[in-house]
Formats: structure tokens, C-alpha cells, sequence
């Protein structure tokens, strides 16, 4: 059966590790080689490694960067921000990475999405979608959070997937850097419309809003980050509580007993 | 000894080559058909589809000097994921395509057959051996990979196939033929048990 995958995600800005609450108040918490080497060490399943400032920035990915954390990585590496074009994805992928992740620029550009599923593949896309609650229903946010495209979260989802995204991360705002639980609503108005995978993001302050996200939500893989910064909680203790609670997750060799 | 990585313009070569290393292998990337007879292990890695794949093998003369060093020099060829599904004889991702014919059988598209799955097949999954087989050894019986496709190889020889996956009803997960090695899931990214499976490919 299909293991349901436990993410943390790795936010960088000039080349540190940091953390926000809502896209804003930006917290420093270290450097990233070790923090890839711990992760990989404790067989997480996979890792997402996002550069917040490299659109805004209107900077190219750092590719140098991505080959020194493929070297450490042996677990899949999903890496984003900043991608506009098919051949920075290619660059990505030759220094190691084995997804990239789409947002801004699939506003701008949807057919990017299809050039890259036709090129490398539906599984290469992971098609990352940041969303607010509004008074008119769950709305898309491109460039960090700071413009609104107008567009509703699940029917952008829906637009994703027949664009050729492999799967979809699913983002709230608000949540991020809470760890006051996921946007429960958000996740299921997604799962619900897609038929690909779907990774819900944003909010996990505890092992609980994992399942929720799961169960509640229908996400096939809960991604987190300050749970994982800011608390004693691990990704291998998130599996086993999941594992408790019926979800079947990856026999990581240190859960046998 | 030298691994050669066939780069035909398809893959996360990077990863591959990293992982060889690391299990201790001399790994070199070559876009150069002719530097296939300096192998002594040679990995056809692959993400994509199927017909662009099999276009970008014959353009750059891929198809002979595998088939040479496969079929007459004996030298242990692993594919990996979409490099898997080009030892096919026929494919039907992005039009009908005929394949490397390695190993018999089509490659097919995946249809979702219990509630709850989803296409593509993405995220860690079970292996279960069919046969003995190099590959797994030091490796338990339904141990989890990283898969991540929406196609499969349909062989047509179940002697051919070591092991299998259950999503969508079951697929082939690797298959293994005399000389002739390979894996639906990446093991390149599925640590630890994917590097143990790696080493003993080395060790033939």
C-alpha cells in the first residue's frame, strides 16, 4: 500500500534557514547543510527546499546551492522558487534535484506547467498553490503571499492538474508559522476537486493536525516546518503517531521493533 | 570499474550519480554512445516520457551500443524508472512507440482501481519478491521505495519479474533477466534500503 508521506519544508532567504508566521516576521534559524543532513539521517520521506526571496528578487535559482544539497540528499528533493523557465528546471534537475516547485510563475504562465509535464514528466511538477480565506471563498496568492490573482484556490487546483501538475501543494497564509492545525477546509476543497496527489501545508503545531489534514482533509502528505524548527516533535515521531492511529506510513528502519 | 550513466537528455543525473558514489562506485555520466565499452556496469536512468525517451536514445546511438554491450558483452545494464519501461518492446506514452525489446513485454498506463488512489503513483511503497533475485539481497520482504510514474511495465514472461507493487491491482516493480536489471521505484532516493540495492547491483 501506498505510505503516506511526512514532509518538512526548508524555507531560504539569503542562504539561511528561516521560518515566518503568515509569510512575514521572518525568523532566522540556521544553516541548511546540516539541517539536510539530520533529515535525510532520520529517513523523512521527503524534503522541500523553497528559496521565498528568489521571484521577488527576480534572481535565478542558485544552482551551485542545489548540487551542494542534492549531495547530502538521499531521500526525493523537491526544490522551488524563482523558476520561470524550462531551462533553469532542466539545470535543477542535472544538479540533483528531483521535482521542482511551481507557483508564481504559473500565474503568469500556465503553459510553463505543461512545457515541463511534456519535457520531464507529470511526476516533476509539483504545482504549489498559497491561499487565504476571503469573504468570496479561498483565494490564490502569487509572489510570496503579497498579490492576489482572484483566482479560487480549488478551481486553480483543478486548472493545475489538467496543465500537467503531478501533484499540488497546498498552502494557507494565515496558518503558516501558527501551529494552530492546517486549514482543514482549504485541504479538502482541493483534495475533493483533484484526482493527483495532494500535499497540505501550513499549520501543523502538533501530531493531531497531521491526521486531521489526512483524515478531514484528504491529503496524501502532510508537509511542516516550525513543528519541526521550534518544538522536540521529529518526523519519524509524526509517522509513528500516525501509524498508531491507522495510517499506514514508511517502515523507517528505526520504527521496527 | 566504471558505471556508466547513460545521459540521453531524461534524467536526474545527479542523484544517480551521487548515489553510486556513495555506495562506493566509480560513476561516470556519458552522452557519448562509444563510451559504453568502457563499462563494466551501466545504468539507464529516466524521467519523462516514453516516446521522447526512445527518440532521444536513437538520435544519439543509444539503441546499438546498449543492445551490443547488453546482448553480446554481457554487461549487467539496471534501468531505472522510465529507463525500465524503454526495455519494453512497446510503449504508448506520448504515441506508440517501439521500445528497446530488452525485455519482453508493453508498457501500459496505470488505472485507479480502489478508492483512494491517485495518479500518478507517488510516495514511498511496498516491494514483494517474486523470484530470488540479486537486487534484494540484505533487503526484507515488503520494504519501502520511492515510486514515482504513471505507467508500468506489463511483462509478458512472469519469470522475468522479481518482484511486485500493489497499487492499481499490482505491478512489476523490478524485473531481472540474465544480465538485464531493472526498477520501476528510484532507488537513488529510497534510503537506506535503495543504496543496499544499488551496492548489490555493483556486486554482480
Amino acid at each position: 500500500m501506498l505510505k503516506t508521506r511526512v514532509i518538512p519544508t526548508i524555507l531560504l532567504r539569503n542562504e539561511c534557514v528561516v521560518k515566518g508566521v503568515g509569510f512575514d516576521s521572518w525568523r532566522r534559524i540556521g544553516t541548511i547543510l546540516p539541517a539536510i543532513k539530520v533529515y535525510t539521517a532520520r529517513q523523512v520521506d521527503e524534503l522541500i527546499i523553497m528559496d521565498i526571496t528568489a521571484t521577488n528578487e527576480n534572481r535565478d535559482p542558485d544552482y551551485e546551492e542545489i548540487d551542494n544539497f542534492s549531495r547530502e540528499c538521499f531521500v526525493p528533493l523537491t526544490i522551488g522558487g524563482g523558476i520561470k523557465n524550462i531551462e533553469q528546471v532542466k539545470k535543477i534537475l542535472r544538479a540533483g534535484a528531483d521535482k521542482v516547485c511551481i507557483n508564481s510563475a504559473a500565474y503568469d504562465a500556465p503553459e510553463l506547467i505543461t512545457e515541463i509535464a511534456s519535457t520531464f514528466g507529470v511526476q516533476c511538477v509539483v504545482a504549489s498553490i498559497d491561499a487565504k480565506k476571503t469573504g468570496s471563498g479561498y483565494k490564490c496568492f502569487k509572489n510570496c503571499a503579497k498579490t492576489e490573482t482572484g483566482l479560487e484556490a480549488a478551481e486553480w487546483a483543478q486548472r493545475l492538474e489538467k496543465l500537467g501538475a503531478g501533484e499540488i501543494l497546498i498552502t494557507s497564509i494565515e496558518r503558516d508559522g501558527t501551529m494552530s492545525g492546517y486549514e482543514y477546509e482549504l485541504i479538502k476543497s482541493v483534495s475533493e476537486k483533484v484526482n493527483i496527489p495532494v500535499i497540505a501545508s501550513g499549520g501543523a503545531g502538533c501530531y493531531n493536525d497531521m491526521l486531521k489534514a489526512i483524515n478531514e482533509g484528504g491529503a496524501s502528505a502532510v508537509a511542516a516546518a516550525s513543528i519541526f524548527h521550534f518544538t522536540q516533535s521529529t518526523p519519524l515521531e509524526a509517522k509513528k503517531h500516525l501509524s498508531d492511529n491507522g495510517i499506514r506510513v514508511r517502515n523507517a528502519g528505526i520504527m521496527l521493533r | 570499474m566504471k558505471v556508466m550513466i547513460i545521459d540521453y537528455g531524461m534524467s536526474n543525473l545527479g542523484s544517480i550519480r551521487r548515489a553510486v558514489e556513495e555506495c562506493g562506485g566509480e560513476a561516470e555520466v556519458t552522452g557519448d554512445a562509444r563510451d559504453l565499452k568502457k563499462a563494466a556496469k551501466i545504468i539507464l536512468p529516466g524521467v519523462g516520457s516514453y516516446a521522447d525517451g526512445m527518440n532521444n536514445l536513437r538520435k544519439y546511438g543509444w539503441v546499438e551500443a546498449i543492445c551490443e554491450e547488453t546482448l553480446v558483452n554481457k554487461v549487467p545494464l539496471l534501468g531505472i524508472c522510465l529507463g525500465m519501461q524503454l526495455l519494453s518492446e512497446r510503449g504508448c506514452e506520448g504515441g506508440e512507440t517501439i521500445g528497446l525489446g530488452l525485455i519482453k513485454g508493453d508498457v501500459k498506463k496505470l488505472s485507479v482501481k480502489n478508492p483512494g488512489e491517485r495518479l500518478p503513483h507517488v510516495g514511498w511503497n511496498e516491494i514483494h519478491a517474486a523470484a530470488p533475485c540479486v537486487l534484494l539481497n540484505g533487503i526484507k520482504d515488503g520494504s519501502d521505495f520511492y515510486f514515482v510514474h504513471s505507467y508500468y511495465f506489463d511483462a509478458a514472461n512472469e519469470a522475468d519479474v522479481a518482484a511486485y507493487t500493489p497499487y492499481c491491482g499490482r505491478f512489476p516493480s523490478i524485473l531481472a533477466r540474465e544480465n538485464i536489471f531493472a526498477t520501476q521505484f528510484h532507488p537513488e532516493k529510497s534510503s537506506p534500503d535503495g543504496l543496499i540495492l544499488l551496492k548489490n547491483f555493483l556486486n554482480i
